[in-house]
């Protein structure tokens, strides 16, 4: 840095360091393999150009990034970060997938211990005693069986009735 | 090779290449793509990386590419490290989700389980009523008389 000594990607671009180098802050000399990986990927240039284009106080992470970035792509010529994000997106996927049964699993023990009314009037012999006093609980039994919620969500509605 | 058959890169970088190794992967139909990736990679990194990767799977190393500019652009500090942490994020939400709804499945689970047993119990007792011995008379209850 400054007259005494180049950063690392002056002196990989064997260029005069001057004390307003965009790259010095970044890319120490003590460590030449961080820009040397940048500069393979990316180009000296347009990291240059991407740092001008970014506030200062942002452009250590936007580096931190591109080194990650670089050296994913070092590992993994063909697919990079991509190949991460594949593999998380697929995590994602699946632990979703197992909160779905989980939640289906609970709806089910649920509708398993709501009291079968509608069957304990059509047992009883005095369908009198059964219209006086149970009749407001039927419709709140035909409305949870054909709620919104379980019409609607194709994945409640297989795991519910397979 | 005409203006109508140049591929994205071709065009937008105002040459006529015939043999130019980026057409089969950045056609003319989608400029922005190749604009992406030759405003983070540049053209002459791209072709190269291209190359140093065996034919078949070029397209895929292409479309990564692509993709990995266009996070870039969208977010120029953090790029698809950004899309890595967010989905990260996610995971640790979902599993702490999936850990409380399964905690639930087993209280439910044991509950159901009690309940069962309690009825059990109960249906055991109802069954064999007529097997326990005759219980001492209660006071102030009418009895019937002893038959002698």
């Amino acid at each position: 840095m400054g007259g005494n000594s180049p950063c690392a990607s002056c002196k990989l671009l064997r260029r005069r360091c001057t004390k307003d180098c965009i790259f010095a802050p970044y890319f120490p000399s003590d460590d030449p393999h961080k820009f040397a990986i940048v500069h393979k990927i990316f180009g000296a240039s347009n990291v240059s150009k991407m740092l001008q284009e970014l506030p200062v106080h942002q452009r250590a992470d936007a580096v931190g990034s591109l080194v990650y970035e670089a050296t994913a792509r070092l590992r993994d010529p063909v697919y990079g970060c991509v190949g991460a994000i594949s593999y998380l997106q697929n995590q994602v996927s699946q632990l979703q997938m197992q909160l779905a049964v989980a939640q289906t699993e609970i709806l089910c023990i649920q509708m398993q211990q709501e009291p079968p009314l509608a069957e304990q009037k059509m047992e009883a012999d005095d369908k009198s005693f059964v219209i006086n006093n149970n009749l407001t609980a039927m419709p709140q039994l035909l409305n949870y069986a054909s709620s919104s919620n379980v019409a609607q969500d194709p994945l409640k509605r297989e795991f519910l009735w397979t | 090779m005409s203006n109508s058959t140049r591929c994205a890169a071709c065009r937008y970088l105002r040459r006529c290449c015939e043999d130019c190794m980026l057409a089969p992967y950045f056609p003319s139909i989608n400029p922005e793509r190749f604009a992406c990736v030759h405003r983070i990679f540049g053209a002459s990194n791209a072709a190269r990386m291209l190359q140093q990767i065996p034919v078949e799977q070029r397209r895929q190393a292409a479309d990564a590419i692509a993709l990995e500019a266009y996070w870039r652009v969208q977010d120029p500090v953090y790029g698809s490290v950004g899309v890595i942490s967010m989905l990260q994020r996610e995971i640790s939400v979902a599993q702490r989700e999936l850990a409380e709804t399964q905690a639930q499945v087993s209280m439910y689970t044991a509950q159901v389980q009690s309940q069962s047993n309690q009825i059990t119990q109960v249906q055991y007792l109802v069954d064999n009523a007529h097997l326990i011995p005759n219980q001492p008379p209660i006071h102030g209850l009418c009895q019937p008389p002893d038959i002698p």
